[in-house]
């Protein structure tokens, strides 16, 4: 036994230890991956020894090699062996290498728990630091949950070494074992008053952790740490417990307040420090609390030393700062541009991104020109493709935010990304291209600019597409044979630019722009043709027909389907095109219509609001629909809500492939669907949608490839001169007021809004006309003239109606049930009844009544008073007479019989409408409701009387709601509905009319129509259905309805009878 | 929080690395995916000038843009540290001056040499400094006082390194071609008594 553990020793002496490794790992640099497996097999050799030394002296040199990249998870099991030795040494060893090599997923973890425990109860401090230490790497959510009582009680220990370890991993523990939080809080918080200042900083370090992740419940530390700030010296904590008031000044804004006074203290401690330490709290400082304004004064400090330049470290904590106080306060950043454009210059790469993203943030309308040139100085400069392509991005972001807000001048955007376009090897070439398309097509002055720009682009394709480097750049082509080929017309020399796009060199492009390149080739072609025909000498035109013909064959054996297909269309279009110009037929105007129509944008939205065409049902089957056999659910409503969805999609049947594929490819470039105006000019609807399109001042002729910096003079000088010109009209009308006022407008530097673009965007946005709107104004068109009083009624309802469209865009038209106020039609007026009263023949009423509905039970009556005689009416007051069923709504407070004061009064010959709110309980049954309307002639000063009805018809508590067949065949088969018929004889009205009748009065929608039968849908606020089938022949009309509630059913068909017994 | 601690000499060798945060990988194991950090690491930090500042964005390997790289240069050595946005950058730019000045009281006039060899003491010394990613202790004399205690108990318990090996490094300092395996005992046992017994 002896002889072994002697012979072991000597062994162990001629094993290597960690310094043998590393030297002969230097002395074997030609085959070191050769070397180091031959130790790690000695290393193996040693593992399997008895000897804890050994396997202690293995480990260490495992730890070394794990950092040189090694796996040694094989070893997981000795490394627990070294940890659990009694000796410090090597239990440090063990602890080390665990730390380096465990992680969560490391099985051998859970054989550590009781040893771990053992160490942290160790008499020896420095057993149970080194535990902790360890611990604090590969602690797991089961370890955490095991050890927390231990490292709890660790928090109290007497050692401060101790104490500021265990408190520190307490974090990690919380991290893995959130529950443990709760007990050791208030030891946490105890600890921030220790006595030991390692201790303190490590449970603010603790603290200013946890409140980084929710600080609102730190706010009741505030007092304590507020204490801390003015107590410590220590600078780290002091940053700390800083960017931990950043954290909370947010949530109690008082906090900022109190904090001032501390803080310029410590501003003042710092400033007798030299230098960085300065600084570095300045930085923190405004770092940590951007929201308060109070703190800006205090934080606009930091950026300060960037002035003089001297410490680098400074200027890019200045500019981070900034970046962060321009959320909150731009205007006190922008007074630093210049500074900022300075940083620009700087050689640090961090530096100049974050000055970057600060000048993102600072444009404006004067600004832009100056800050964009400044950028492109630097993109010639930048030497590093990530840089360059950074500063790519950043200029057209700066350019294009918020729909191109700050631009003023288009000429000179379109030129920045023309100039761009020279960068090489730049990754963006597809930004710059969707730029240019969008520009182009929303701005329309500027096309003739733009087509000029392009086609220069075209013919000098060879400078992008020659190096294999600038790949990335040829998607600018795309966009440029596209705006060439979309907006031929304003070309100069389209024959010219035509032949460059059908260069053999197009062949090596990618496949998609080529096939940009052939389609826009085409367009080309047909305005090249126009022109040519209209000179006496044909030879011109055929020639031209011929170089298609010689060229376009190259692009139809394409291996790009895209490009073959068109190509091989488009090649056989222009050989018949030769056929008949050998025979001298002109062609040009019919060749131009394949591409006529012009792209207007719209909103990615708007399709949705295209009214679907009457007649066409979107959901009806083509062909037969497959047998069903899945039973559906027959619940109504659910029917319906999945109806509703459909309805919103809109399918065009009647646009034709080419506009199509334009569409969909335009949508691939700009996200912004394009539709051509002259497919939908029929359509009712398009012409509403608001596009703003103002053009502004002649374009400017620029030969050749324009170099933006002219732009900037020219701007300057437009401004100038619009200056003049406001100031001129300024004088005018001074002089027109004839010097009575005497204020003087300053005539100082031009702020932000007077400075007026020179192009307008067709900014899109998404108020579009309703589709109802139309439906409603074509159903009054319908509608056979009947009683000019009926009529102005109507008009005014319409309006109503429009008014109230306003108020509620999202206006759904058949949610009865929701919240949403639901429009209903006009309830049959009752006459005013005559009461005899000599005050009649003066004063009128009509009571056109909008059931508003809410919820079910609400109606809405709009009332129009009109005064008809000379006097003067007021203090009118509007009474209605409960019934059981349907109730007055009346101000909380009021009896039941209180009358509802009109909120106006009535001069002569003036109408004005007030609305009352209705409850109705049943709404089976017609009712009939008697009210009065008392109010005051001025000259007489006598109370008058009007008494009057309201009709409550059935049919005006039911709403127009559109309903598909195959939900409307479902309904009827469901069986719920009680069926009940009525006919109608002496019926002279077409058909037709009759049906729009029935819609108009009795709110019905048509669900199918075929030839003299038709079926009809609506829907009560309380949710009945109502179902009709109406036939007709000769002069007899028969409806059969069917409703689940037989009393409204027979009530509703009563009212309509009586509509048709009234013509 | 910090999420790891890298030292690299010029070439891109690494001195000492100390990851607090596990950075799985779907393909690599977990050691292929810290060498990978350190290349990448060394890769951004190497191009930039002596004069420049010192905080630059993580490598996407670390997380990217949330993760910030603060370093210092030192002769043949790069220090970096790589934070979240909780650190700031000047406190962890003095902390890695501390950490440096430690190794040099530790190590009398600290070269890449010493952290070479003895990349364990190295760990000892920053363990006492940073503990799981948390600064433990920013008070150099504290730090270095903590680290002697625990060399010498190490000391006290016949040591690791100390005694036996130095006796074995000086016989094979000797230059001697070949030490053979089996040399005989009483020789040796000679030298042996200054072992403490296991």
């Amino acid at each position: 036994m002896a002889l072994k553990i002697v012979k072991g020793s000597i062994d162990r002496m001629f094993d290597k230890n960690l310094q043998d490794l590393v030297r002969g790992i230097r002395n074997h640099k030609e085959d070191e991956a050769k070397y180091i497996s031959t130790c790690i097999d000695e290393i193996k050799q040693e593992l399997k020894q008895d000897n804890i030394a050994v396997k202690a002296n293995a480990v260490c040199k495992l730890t070394y090699l794990q950092m040189l990249g090694y796996d040694v998870s094989w070893a997981a099991f000795n490394i627990v062996e070294v940890m659990s030795s009694s000796k410090f040494t090597y239990k440090r060893i063990g602890y080390l290498a665990a730390s380096q090599c465990f992680h969560e997923s490391t099985d051998v973890i859970m054989l550590t728990t009781n040893q771990i425990r053992k160490d942290l109860s160790s008499p020896n401090q420095y057993d149970t630091g080194v535990a902790l230490t360890g611990l604090s790497c590969f602690v797991t959510p089961d370890l955490a949950r095991d050890l927390a009582n231990d490292i709890m009680t660790l928090m109290s220990h007497t050692k401060p070494y101790i104490r500021k370890k265990a408190v520190l991993i307490m974090y990690k523990v919380f991290l893995k074992y959130p529950e443990s939080l709760r007990p050791a809080f208030p030891r946490l918080k105890e600890k921030l008053e220790d006595p030991d200042p390692g201790v303190q900083s490590a449970a603010v370090n603790v603290i200013c952790e946890l409140a980084r992740r929710n600080p609102k419940n730190y706010l009741s530390l505030a007092p304590l740490f507020f204490k801390l700030m003015t107590s410590s010296t220590n600078n780290w904590v002091l940053i700390k417990i800083i960017k931990l008031f950043g954290a909370l000044t947010p949530l109690e804004p008082r906090l900022g307040k109190k904090l001032i006074e501390p803080l310029t203290n410590l501003i003042h401690r710092w400033e007798e420090i030299p230098s960085l330490k300065v600084c570095h709290m300045l930085i923190s400082l405004s770092s940590g609390m951007p929201n308060h304004s109070a703190s800006i004064q205090v934080s606009l400090r930091g950026p300060l030393p960037i002035n003089s330049m001297f410490v680098v470290l400074v200027k890019y904590l200045g500019l981070l700062a900034m970046s962060k106080i321009l959320k909150t306060h731009p205007k006190s950043v922008q007074s630093h541009k210049d500074l900022i454009l300075q940083c620009l210059d700087d050689k640090d790469e961090s530096i100049r991104l974050r000055a970057l993203d600060l000048l993102y943030g600072m444009v404006s309308k004067k600004n832009l020109m100056e800050i964009v040139k400044k950028l492109m100085l630097h993109v010639d400069k930048a030497e590093g493709t990530t840089y360059r392509d950074e500063l790519l991005t950043k200029i057209i972001d700066i350019c294009s935010q918020s729909n191109y807000q700050y631009i003023t001048n288009f000429e000179w955007y379109i030129s920045i990304l023309v100039e761009l376009t020279r960068l090489e090897g730049t990754r963006h070439g597809h930004l710059i291209a969707s730029q240019m398309l969008d520009v182009a097509i929303r701005v329309k002055a500027i096309r003739v600019f733009a087509v000029a720009q392009m086609a220069t682009l075209l013919d000098n394709a060879h400078l992008m597409t020659g190096n294999v480097q600038r790949k990335g750049i040829c998607e600018v082509l795309y966009a440029a044979a596209w705006i060439c080929g979309e907006f031929s017309e304003h070309l100069e020399n389209p024959t010219q630019t035509l032949e460059a796009m059908l260069r053999p060199k197009v062949a090596t492009l990618p496949g998609h722009i080529q096939a940009v390149y052939v389609q826009n080739a085409a367009k080309l072609f047909a305005t090249v043709l126009k022109s040519q025909e209209g000179n006496t000498d044909s030879t011109a035109a055929q020639e031209t027909s011929q170089l298609m013909i010689e060229r376009l064959p190259l692009f139809v054996q394409s291996a790009n389907l895209e490009v073959q297909e068109r190509a091989s269309c488009i090649l056989q279009l222009v050989k018949y095109i030769q056929k008949l110009q050998q025979k001298d037929v002109e062609v040009a105007e019919e060749v131009i219509a394949l591409f006529d129509g012009e792209l207007n944008p719209v909103a990615p939205k708007a399709q949705k609001k295209v009214p679907v065409p009457e007649g066409l049902d979107l959901d009806a089957w083509i062909n037969e629909p497959p047998s069903e056999s899945e039973s559906e659910d027959d619940q109504p409503k659910a029917i319906f809500a999945k109806e509703e969805t459909k309805h919103s999609r809109t399918r065009h049947t009647e646009v034709d492939e080419k506009e199509l594929a334009k569409v969909s490819w335009a949508e691939h470039a700009t996200q912004i669907v394009y539709l051509y105006s002259g497919v939908y000019q029929e359509a009712p609807g398009v012409e509403h949608i608001p596009v703003v399109q103002i053009d502004l001042s002649v374009p400017l002729k620029v030969p050749g490839l324009p170099m933006s910096d002219q732009y900037v003079k020219l701007e300057e000088e437009r401004r100038q001169k619009e200056r003049v010109e406001k100031k001129k009209k300024d004088k005018k009308k001074r002089k027109e007021k004839g010097g009575g006022r005497r204020k003087k407008r300053d005539s100082g530097p031009e702020s932000e809004e007077d400075i007026t673009p020179a192009h307008m965007v067709d900014i899109v946005t998404e108020e579009m006309p309703e589709v109802q709107q139309i439906c409603a104004n074509r159903t009054k068109d319908k509608k056979s003239s009947k009683h000019k009083k009926k009529k102005q009624k109507k008009e005014k309802e319409d309006k109503e109606k429009k008014k109230k469209k306003k108020h509620h865009h999202h206006h759904h038209h058949s949610d009865g049930g929701g919240e949403e106020s639901v429009q209903n039609g006009t309830m049959e007026e009752e006459e005013p009844l005559p009461v005899t009263s000599f005050s009649l023949s003066s004063s009128s009423k009509e009571n056109d009544i909008q059931g508003n509905l809410q919820d079910g039970s609400q109606v809405v009556v709009s009332v129009i008073f009109e005064n008809k005689c000379d006097s003067f009416l007021k203090s009118m007051e509007f009474n209605v007479l409960d019934s059981l069923n349907s109730k007055l709504q009346r101000p909380e407070g009021s009896g039941p019989h209180d009358g509802l004061t009109v909120p106006f009064q009535l001069p002569p010959g003036v109408s004005n409408e007030a609305r009352f709110v209705f409850t109705v309980q049943s709404i089976v049954m017609p009712q009939k409701l008697k009210g009065t309307l008392t109010f005051i002639v001025k000259d007489s000063s006598t109370h008058e009387k009007l008494d009057f009805k309201l009709h409550f018809t059935c049919s005006s508590y039911l709403i127009t709601t559109p309903c598909y067949s195959d939900a409307f065949a479902k309904l009827l088969e469901s069986g719920d509905l009680k069926c009940s018929s009525v006919r109608l004889e002496g019926v002279s009205q077409p058909f037709h009319h009759l049906l729009a009748r029935i819609c108009f009065h009795h709110h019905f929608s048509v669900v199918e129509r075929v030839d003299s039968c038709a079926s009809m849908y609506s829907r009560s606020i309380q949710g009945h259905h109502v179902c009709l089938l109406v036939k007709t022949s000769g002069q007899t009309v028969s409806i059969d309805a069917k409703c689940d509630e037989p009393t409204l059913l027979g009530n509703v068909l009563d009212e309509i009878k009586q509509t048709f017994s009234q013509c | 929080m910090i999420k790891a601690i890298l030292i690299f000499n010029n070439h891109g060798k690494p001195r000492l690395i100390r990851f607090y945060q596990y950075f799985p990988h779907v393909f690599l194991q977990t050691e292929d995916m810290q060498q990978q950090i350190i290349r990448e690491t060394f890769h951004l930090v190497s191009k930039r000038d002596d004069n420049v500042c010192n905080f630059l964005e993580g490598g996407s390997l670390i997380g990217g843009s949330d993760y910030k790289l603060i370093y210092r240069h030192y002769a043949t050595l790069y220090f970096v540290f790589c934070v979240d946005s909780s650190e700031s950058e000047l406190g962890i730019l003095d902390l890695i001056q501390v950490f440096v000045e430690t190794l040099d009281k530790c190590f009398e006039n600290v070269c890449e040499l010493d952290l070479i060899f003895h990349m364990d003491k190295v760990h000892y010394i920053l363990q006492e400094v940073v503990m799981g990613g948390m600064v433990l202790e920013t008070n150099m004399n504290e730090i270095v006082a903590q680290v002697e205690v625990q060399n010498r108990l190490e000391k006290s318990e016949g040591g690791f390194s100390a005694a036996p090996a130095r006796a074995v490094s000086a016989v094979k300092n000797m230059n001697l071609p070949e030490i053979p395996r089996n040399i005989n005992i009483g020789d040796i046992n000679i030298k042996v008594p200054s072992l403490s017994p296991f």
